[in-house]
C-alpha cells in the first residue's frame, strides 16, 4: 500500500469536497521531471541488502525478490542509494 | 423540568452537559472562569462523560477542539477577551476546516487599558473568522443556546463553529431562576455527532490541506455558504426546540413592538433587557417607541432587520463597541442591510457601555429622545455629549 | 526481534510528496510512519513536510494526516488523542512532525503542556537547524556560526552568534516518559527508539537530525554521510531519557575532526579557525556533562 497517481483528478466546483478532508494518499502529479541523473541498478551485483531502500527520502526504491526495483515516476535522483550501496551495484546514468 | 437559581455562567454549563460534549479543553480568564469550573466539576462529579484537558493557553484550547472534532468528536471551549484574540489564528482555522465546535465567549473589554469588565469589541472585532455569533440576553437564553448551538453547529448543510456570547458579569455573573431540561429530553433533542468531515482509521483522510489559487475560492465559497445555511437551521432548531422543552425563540431577531413603532433601539446581548422595560414605559406615556434585538450577528440577518425598521422614522444602533476610525460595527452591518433592501430610515450610533461602564435607563430614554432629533451621527455615551 | 531494512513494513505512508531531492525530514518522516503503521494518524504543523506533502488534491499520506498551526502540534495531537479516546478508540498512534522552529520556537509551549499533562502522543522533532520551508532563517535550533538568510555571515558577523537550544534535555526537565534523541544517520537506531515509543504510555519526544541539502550547502546524496559524520565528530549524540535516567547510546571510540565537518557545509565556510576552536571546545564541555550525567549501555 502505497499513495498511488489517480485517473480522476478534481477540478469543477462539484469536485470540490464540504471542508478540508480528502481521500488519503491521493496523487495526480509524478516527480519524474525533476531528475538530472537516475539510478540503475545491476542486478548482478545486488545483495538484496536493502539499505538503498531503507534510506531513500521518497520511498521510491521497493524490495523485488531478493533484489530490488526503483519507481522513477517518483525518484528525485539524489544520489543517496548509490552512496547507500557497499556492493557498487547502483550507478547513476544521465537522463537523456 | 427543574428550576435552579444560576448565573449565566453556569446556566451555560449546564446546558453544554445536556449537550454531551466529548471534549473540553479550555484556559482560565476572567469572566469565563466559573463556566470552567463548574464543567470540571461535572466531569468529576460523573455527570458529564467528557475528557477535560487542562491546556496552557487559550491558542492550545481550540487548537486542541480542533484536533478533537478532526477525529470526530463533540468539542468545547471557552474563554473571554485577550483570550480570545490571543487563539484568533485558531478560529480562521476551525471556520476553514468545517469543524463544529461550540466555544462560550464571555463578552469582555480588550486592552489597552486593561479592563475585566463586559464590552462586545472582542467578539464583534472577530466578526469576519466565519463563526457562526449569538448573543444572549438571559440565563436562561444562555442555557438554551448552548444546548441548540450543537444542534446548528453540526447541522450537516452548516458545519461551521459557533460561538455564544455572553455579557461579561452582567449575564456571567447575574443569578436567575433557569429551567433545566432533563438529560432526556435532550437527548431528543440534540442526536450524536456524525461527520465524514474527520480523520478515520477505516478510511483513512489528509486534513486541513493547502489550496492554491486554483481551487481555494471554491472552498471559501463553500464556506460562506455553510454559514448562510445556518439561517436555516437556527429556525429548525428553535422549532424542534420549542415542541421538545416549549420555550419559543424568534429566530436570527427579537421585535419588541416594532410593527407600528416610530423610534426603535437596535442592540444586542443583556442591555435589551433594560430597552425592553424603557420601552414598556414610554408605551405607558404613548409614544410608539422599539426593540429590535439581533439575536446572531452571524450569520446577519438582514432581511429581518429591513422588514423590521421599514416603517419607523429614525433607528439608533446602541452596541457596545467602536470600529475605530469609522463607526460601531453592528452599526455598519445595520446600515448595509437596510440599504441593500433600499429603505432610507435615518440611523444613528450609540457607542455605550465601554469597559462595562453601565447603560442606565436615563441613557436609553435620552436616545429615544434624540432619535427625533439627531440622524447619522456617532455618539459616546458617558463622555460629556462628545460626538464623532 | 528488533526491526530492520528487511522486517520494516513495506507499505509507504509518505510518498509522492515534492520535498527537495535528498531532503533529510522527509526520510524521518517516512521511516518512523513505517514504523508506526497505518494505525499513526499524523499531525504537521506549518513547516516543509506539511508543504510538500499537502497540496489538494497531491495528498501524499497514505494514513491519516492533517496540518496543525505552526504553533499548535502539540495541542492538537492533544485533542486527536481525547478525541478518539473519549469513542472509544485506542488502537491508534498520535503522532507529530514538527521542524526545529515549529518545536523549540514557536511549538514549544504547546509542547510544554503536552508533555506536562502527559497525554498519550509520539512527538518527533525532525531538526534541519533553521527555518527551511521558508528560506533558511535562524531557529533557536541553528548551530552556532552558521549562516542563514536571518544571520548572515560579513564584515562584522560571521553567522549565528548562538549555541542551539538542547531540546531533548528540556523535553526530559518536564520528567516526561520517554525522550531520545536520533539522526537519520543511524536509521536502526532511530527506528528502534521510534517501535520503543510507540510502546509506552504517556508523552514520548524523539529529536531527529535531518540534514537539508537546500539549507546546509551540501551535495543531494551527502545527506546521510552528514547525518552520521555530525554523530561522529560529537556534535550530536544518541541518547534517550527514561525512567528518570539520562542513558548514552553511542560512544564514538575517537571523534572525527569537526572542521572537517563543518567546512564541507557551505553554512560555515566563513568561520576562521578562532570559530572553529570554540565549537570544538563547546562539544568538549557538552560531553564532559555527558560523560559525568548520562549512563552508558
Amino acid at each position: 500500500m502505497k499513495p498511488y497517481l489517480r485517473q480522476q483528478v478534481p477540478k469543477t466546483f462539484a469536485d470540490i469536497p464540504e471542508g478540508t478532508a480528502y481521500e488519503a494518499g491521493f496523487l495526480v502529479t509524478k516527480n519524474a521531471g525533476w531528475r538530472n541523473i537516475r539510478p540503475v541498478v545491476a542486478a548482478d551485483k545486488c545483495v538484496g541488502c536493502l539499505q538503498c531502500y531503507l534510506y531513500c527520502p521518497d520511498g521510491v526504491i521497493s524490495k523485488a525478490g531478493d533484489k530490488v526495483t526503483i519507481d522513477y515516476d517518483f525518484c528525485k535522483g539524489c544520489g543517496i542509494c548509490k552512496k547507500m550501496c557497499r556492493f557498487g551495484a547502483i550507478d547513476m546514468e544521465v537522463e537523456k | 423540568m427543574a428550576k435552579e437559581f444560576l448565573s449565566g455562567n453556569e446556566a451555560f454549563a449546564y446546558g453544554i452537559r445536556l449537550a454531551r460534549p466529548q471534549v473540553i479543553s479550555a484556559y482560565p480568564i476572567t469572566p469565563q472562569t466559573i463556566v470552567v469550573e463548574k464543567l470540571s466539576e461535572m466531569v468529576e462529579d460523573t455527570s458529564l462523560q467528557a475528557e477535560f484537558i487542562h491546556v496552557e493557553s487559550e491558542h492550545s484550547a481550540l487548537s486542541c477542539a480542533i484536533g478533537a472534532s478532526a477525529v470526530g468528536a463533540r468539542a468545547f471551549t471557552a474563554t473571554s477577551s485577550q483570550g480570545l484574540l490571543y487563539m484568533a489564528e485558531c478560529l480562521t482555522y476551525a471556520s476553514g476546516g468545517r469543524f463544529p465546535i461550540v466555544m462560550m465567549n464571555a463578552n469582555r473589554s480588550t486592552a489597552l487599558p486593561w479592563n475585566i469588565y463586559g464590552d462586545q469589541r472582542d467578539s464583534l472585532s472577530l466578526l469576519d473568522c466565519g463563526w457562526i455569533q449569538a448573543y444572549a440576553e438571559n440565563a436562561q437564553e444562555s442555557l438554551d443556546l448552548a444546548l441548540m448551538s450543537y444542534y446548528i453547529a453540526e447541522h450537516k448543510a452548516v458545519s461551521t463553529p459557533f460561538m455564544a456570547n455572553l455579557d461579561g458579569f452582567v449575564l456571567t455573573h447575574t443569578y436567575e431562576v433557569v429551567e433545566v431540561p432533563e438529560k432526556e429530553q435532550a437527548d431528543l433533542f440534540l442526536q450524536p455527532y456524525k461527520t465524514e468531515n474527520k480523520m478515520d482509521l477505516a478510511t483513512p483522510r489528509n486534513l486541513a490541506f493547502s489550496v492554491g489559487p486554483d481551487h481555494n475560492i471554491a472552498f471559501k465559497y463553500k464556506e460562506h455558504v455553510g454559514i448562510l445555511n445556518a439561517k436555516k437551521a437556527i429556525l429548525e432548531a428553535e422549532s424542534k426546540f420549542a415542541e421538545i422543552f416549549g420555550r419559543k425563540y424568534s429566530g436570527l431577531t427579537e421585535s419588541y413592538h416594532t410593527e407600528d413603532a416610530d423610534y426603535i433601539i437596535i442592540t444586542l446581548g443583556s442591555i435589551a433587557g433594560l430597552v425592553k422595560e424603557t420601552v414598556d414605559k414610554l408605551r405607558a406615556q404613548g409614544e410608539k417607541v422599539g426593540l429590535l434585538r439581533l439575536r446572531y450577528m452571524r450569520p446577519f440577518p438582514n432581511e429581518e432587520v429591513a422588514a423590521a425598521v421599514k416603517n419607523a422614522k429614525a433607528i439608533g444602533v446602541l452596541e457596545k463597541d467602536i470600529s475605530f476610525g469609522n463607526e460601531g460595527t453592528v452599526y455598519t452591518n445595520v446600515n448595509s442591510a437596510l440599504q441593500k433592501a433600499g429603505i432610507s430610515v435615518p440611523s444613528s450610533n450609540y457607542i455605550g457601555g465601554l469597559g462595562g461602564r453601565n447603560i442606565p435607563e436615563e441613557e436609553i430614554l435620552y436616545i429615544f429622545e434624540d432619535l427625533k432629533n439627531e440622524k447619522g451621527i456617532i455618539e459616546f455615551l458617558g463622555v460629556g455629549g462628545a460626538k464623532a | 526481534m528488533s526491526l530492520n531494512a528487511k522486517t520494516l513494513n513495506e507499505d509507504e505512508f509518505f510518498f509522492g510528496h515534492k520535498a527537495c531531492a535528498g531532503c533529510g525530514g522527509s526520510l524521518a518522516v517516512r521511516i518512523a510512519l513505517k514504523v508506526l503503521g497505518e494505525k499513526a494518524i499524523a499531525v504537521l504543523p506549518a513547516g516543509c513536510m506539511s508543504a510538500v506533502g499537502f497540496n489538494f488534491p497531491q495528498l501524499c499520506f497514505g494514513n491519516n494526516a492533517i496540518i496543525s498551526t505552526f504553533a499548535g502540534t502539540a495541542s492538537m495531537l492533544t485533542g486527536v488523542e481525547a478525541g478518539l479516546r473519549a469513542q472509544g478508540i485506542h488502537d491508534f498512534h498520535a503522532v507529530g512532525f514538527a521542524g526545529d522552529g515549529g518545536t523549540a520556537d514557536i511549538g514549544i509551549q504547546a509542547l510544554s503542556g503536552a508533555i506536562d499533562r502527559n497525554d498519550d502522543i509520539l512527538y518527533i522533532c525532525y531538526d534541519n537547524e533553521a527555518y527551511m520551508n521558508t528560506g533558511i532563517q535562524k531557529s533557536s535550533l541553528t548551530p552556532f556560526g552558521a549562516k542563514t538568510t536571518t544571520t548572515p555571515a560579513g564584515k562584522n558577523i560571521r553567522g549565528n552568534i548562538r549555541p542551539k537550544k538542547n531540546m531533548f534535555e528540556i523535553a526530559a526537565a518536564h520528567g516526561i516518559a520517554y525522550a531520545a534523541t536520533a539522526s537519520v544517520g543511524y536509521l536502526n537506531d532511530f527506528i528502534n527508539k521510534v517501535e520503543k515509543a510507540s510502546k509506552i504510555k504517556g508523552t514520548k519526544y524523539i529529536h531527529v537530525i535531518a540534514p537539508c541539502p537546500t539549507g546546509w550547502g551540501t551535495a543531494t546524496d551527502e545527506t546521510i554521510d552528514f547525518a552520521k559524520e555530525i554523530v561522529d565528530c560529537g556534535l550530536w549524540y544518541l541518547a534517550e531519557y527514561e525512567g528518570g535516567e539520562f542513558i548514552l547510546n553511542h560512544q564514538p571510540k575517537e571523534f572525527t575532526d569537526v572542521a572537517q565537518y563543518l567546512k564541507k557545509q557551505s553554512r560555515f565556510a566563513q568561520l576562521t579557525e578562532e570559530d572553529i576552536d570554540t565549537v570544538r571546545n563547546s562539544r568538549d564541555q557538552k560531553w564532559e556533562s555527558i560523560q559525568k550525567n548520562y549512563k552508558r549501555i
